[in-house]
């Protein structure tokens, strides 16, 4: 039996074991390169898509959990008013410096401004803890969840 | 030095497509040069940066840099872009000038184009770039465009953001052509593990499912249509193996290594090793004695090591992150005994690096799998695991530091031995095969090679004794550098090399001396500077302060400063921290002032301050590598804690710019402040010096508990 995924709002037949990791059946068949393997643990958060708006990590779950679900990558996120928002968010306060971890983190900020429209700093903190970046670029990220909840230019 | 090796303009500048190019040999893997020499040409040809393209950096076309280290991708490849652009400026310009038979002066360059004023004569810049004789040497004296010229430099967003936070920028890993095998290597359980054998039937079964397996002595990895099957090809086959371990890694106490080991004592003058120079005595009673040390530290890369390899039976073509094709391509042709012209390497952006991770070995694995399989193209990566257990660490340090203090409280005499293992475990060619030892699957495969041993590293603030020398002016100092070798695990360059542990010791000195003679660690700075750009960062950050409120009640500040290398940008930095009831230090706010010359990209090295700083407090709070006797037992972000966003201050950055002064790098000249600023922040909250990294709550009890038994 074959399985089918409802990802960036098509219907897609897949053809990879369904027991595959959802990241690879993205990036491997559908070669939706943006979702980035970090550690294939859910432990750093490069891999997350939104899954019914919820931020999910996709490195180690079948993909099969995910039929009948509403998979969100990367790659479709600026075609909703508050994706496009985070995504120029990001661009203002050039929140990324090598970028692994951006793609993760631009989908965790958009469901975050989804649930709560106005984060305060430490619910920002909070909600993006289980994302790891290396280069540091935490200060400018926070700094984009302000610009993209409309608090003032970001600026400190 | 990069101007000595490539001195002609086309080395540096190109036009293609119509448009500028520049050449580089430095890399970017996040730090922003592209950005930054992009601008660099843009200024001198009155250009917007985003009319500036940047060559893709391949052996054989681009100019050889050695590697994107140091901070030096600014001075190196940011001057010869510079003088080059201004060379081709001038060249362009008096062509013209002859050709229209006017004056130099009555030629305008503005966007894009020559004009010649008071007349309709016009060129396009890129045309008259692409006439440049190509025998045009770069100018040395060129005249460069001054700061009114072309105005201060504003932010424009870096190269490849929007890409990045579109999902559409192209890391290694994403690499997809057609043909293609995902390859993983199946290392031991540590590097000094032998295989004995494998269970024949499994690597029957995996080859009748169309996996291939590849070994060489103890090097195995498997490739397979997909990467889900190598991944599970690779956890099948690591089950099959039979490892002799042998007596394992050595569960020895590091920091009495490195304090005891009996090593060649090396006293450091004006920032060199001088082995003939006499030591001076050793500290007699001193004032303050403290040792302080650093463990074994990864650079711990986001996205694991990758790398793209083909063979075509004659040639190898490797895509890799490294920072180095050069070096690596010349230990990759030495150990696979091909000519350099047999092999080319691209670089390709990968995760953030922060110095020599398993880039380079990842590289030689992936030639390895495809010269196994000619004609087939082969994405080699590394799992979480294999980044966390075989990447060239950053080496534990040991710094014992003693002070000598006169009637004021000032320091009479200063007295600091640093120690550690190598930072050199880059594969660069040298005697002895000393660019394949330092691959890693070259002490794997059949015939295995020894490690690499090194030799104490004799360059200006190189290795271990990088800022060992103080910035201040003290009457008496005593410098000495040891390289301890035959400790347990692999090291190489990180962010820094030996500057963290060495400005963490001297300014954690600096912060006790000041306390002890009652004055306030400002004006106590200030009674060793006198240069006016070290007094202007730290009358910036004091200033600064002043504006701000005090730290809250049970909360502390502390500051520190360096020079990196005793000769690029300076900082000075400030942290407010609280220590909670958990004992978890916990970030409120931090302060950057830097001066790094003349600015050139004011949002790019703001974000390499802060990074460094964020990277800097991970050092300090959370990150050690730990082992046992079978294998490194930190192999993952749960046993290798990193910073998180739930300890992340807000952080303000100040930069002082020095329009006349030459551009330089930032990458490393944040971290080791950071680290000295928290431990005398700490200080000021809880009164408990620490002095062994990392800070975690632990380390904290224990501070207090000595501190109770004192």
């Amino acid at each position: 039996m074959t399985l089918a995924l409802r990802i960036n709002g098509a219907d897609r037949e897949i053809a990879s074991d369904p027991e595959t990791p959802l990241i690879h059946v993205l990036r491997d068949e559908l070669k939706l390169k943006g979702a980035k393997l970090g550690c294939g643990l859910e432990q750093c958060g490069a891999c997350a898509v939104l899954v019914d708006g919820e931020v999910t990590l996709s490195c180690a779950t079948p993909a099969a959990v995910f039929a009948g679900r509403e998979i969100t990558t990367i790659e479709a996120l600026g075609d909703t008013p508050e994706g496009a928002r985070v995504q120029e968010a990001f661009v203002a306060a050039s929140a990324a410096q090598c970028g692994y971890c951006t793609p993760g983190l631009v989908v965790a900020v958009t469901a975050l401004l989804q649930r709560d429209p106005a984060p305060s700093r430490e619910a920002a903190m909070a909600a993006l803890t289980p994302h790891l970046c290396r280069c540091g670029s935490h200060p400018r990220v926070l700094r984009a969840v302000e610009i993209a909840a409309g608090q003032g230019q970001g600026q400190q | 030095m990069s101007l000595e090796k490539h001195p002609l303009v086309r080395d540096w500048i190109g036009v293609s497509g119509g448009r500028v190019v520049v050449h580089t040999g430095k890399v970017d893997f996040g730090q922003r040069i592209s950005t930054a020499l992009a601008r660099i040409a843009a200024e001198e040809f009155a250009l917007s940066p985003e009319d500036v393209d940047v060559a893709e950096v391949r052996t054989g076309a681009a100019p050889d840099e050695g590697m994107t280290s140091g901070s030096n991708s600014v001075v190196q490849s940011g001057n010869a872009v510079r003088l080059a652009a201004a060379t081709a400026r001038a060249a362009v310009l008096a062509r013209l000038a002859a050709e229209f038979d006017v004056p130099t002066d009555d030629l305008e360059l503005a966007d894009g184009f020559i004009t010649h004023r008071g007349s309709n004569r016009k060129t396009a810049l890129t045309e008259a770039l692409a006439g440049i004789d190509p025998a045009l040497a770069v100018d040395p004296g060129a005249r460069l465009r001054p700061r009114e010229e072309v105005g201060v430099p504003v932010s424009h967003p870096p190269r490849g953001m929007r890409a990045m936070v579109e999902g559409r920028y192209t890391y290694l890993h994403d690499l997809d052509v057609e043909g293609m095998l995902h390859a993983r290597p199946v290392h031991p359980p540590h590097i000094a593990a032998r295989l004995r054998g494998i269970d024949a039937a499994v690597i029957e079964k995996l080859e009748a499912g169309g996996v291939r397996v590849i070994r060489d002595g103890s090097f195995l990895a498997v490739a397979a249509p997909g990467e889900w099957a190598a991944i599970q090809a690779a956890g099948r086959l690591a089950r099959a193996c039979d490892w002799d371990c042998g007596p394992g890694l050595p569960e020895i106490d590091v920091a009495a290594a490195l304090r005891d080991n009996p090593v060649e004592r090396l006293p450091v003058i004006g920032g060199l090793p001088e082995p003939d120079a006499a030591l001076p005595p050793a500290p007699d009673a001193p004032d303050l004695e403290a040792a302080f040390t650093r463990p074994y530290q990864m650079h711990g890369a986001l996205g694991p090591s990758a790398a793209m390899a083909s063979w075509d039976g004659g040639k190898l073509t490797i895509h890799t992150h490294s920072q180095g094709i050069y070096p690596l391509r010349e230990s990759i042709c030495e150990s696979l005994d091909l000519p350099l012209d047999a092999v080319e390497l691209v670089h390709v952006p990968g995760s953030g690096c922060y110095g020599h991770n398993g880039a380079d070995d990842a590289a030689f694995e992936a030639a390895l799998v495809a010269c196994a399989m000619p004609g087939t193209p082969v994405l080699l990566k590394w799992t979480r695991e294999d980044e966390h257990a075989f990447e060239p660490y950053a080496t534990a340090m040991h710094v014992h530091v003693a002070a000598r203090l006169d009637g004021r409280g000032d320091v009479a005499a200063y007295y600091a031995e640093a120690s550690g293992d190598t930072h050199r475990g880059r594969p660069r060619a040298g005697p002895d095969r000393a660019g394949p030892a330092r691959l890693l699957a070259n002490r794997l495969r059949a015939d295995p090679l020894p490690p690499y041993r090194a030799e104490p590293n004799m360059n200006r603030e190189g290795g271990n004794h990088r800022n060992l020398t103080p910035g201040y002016a003290f009457p008496e100092t005593r410098l000495v550098k040891r390289l301890v070798r035959d400790l347990p695990l692999r090291t190489s360059a990180m962010r820094c090399l030996g500057a963290v542990a060495n400005v963490f010791a001297l300014e954690s000195v600096m912060d006790e001396a000041a306390a002890k003679a009652g004055a306030d660690p400002f004006g106590y700075r200030r009674r060793y500077l006198t240069d006016p750009r070290d007094l202007a960062v730290l009358d910036r950050l004091e200033a600064r302060l002043r504006e701000i409120p005090d730290p809250a009640e049970g909360a502390g500040r502390g500051i520190a400063m360096a020079r990196y290398k005793n000769q690029m940008a300076r900082v000075a930095l400030s942290v407010d921290l609280a220590v909670n009831d958990r004992a978890e230090i916990i970030l409120q706010h931090a302060i950057i002032v830097a001066d790094s010359g003349r600015i050139v990209d004011p949002d790019g090295i703001a974000a390499q301050l802060e990074g460094g700083f964020v990277q800097g407090a991970s050092w300090a709070l959370y990150e050690a590598v730990t082992w046992d006797r079978d294998a490194i037992t930190s192999r993952d972000w749960d046993s290798y804690p990193v910073i998180r966003f739930d300890n992340i201050p807000p952080v303000e950055t100040v930069l002082v710019d020095q329009p006349d002064c030459p551009s330089l790098g930032v990458g490393e000249a944040s971290p080791g402040p950071a680290v000295a600023a928290i431990a005398n922040a700490v200080h000021a909250a809880t009164g408990l010096r620490l002095r062994r990294m990392p800070f975690t709550p632990e380390a904290v009890m224990e501070a207090a508990l000595q501190a109770d038994a004192d």
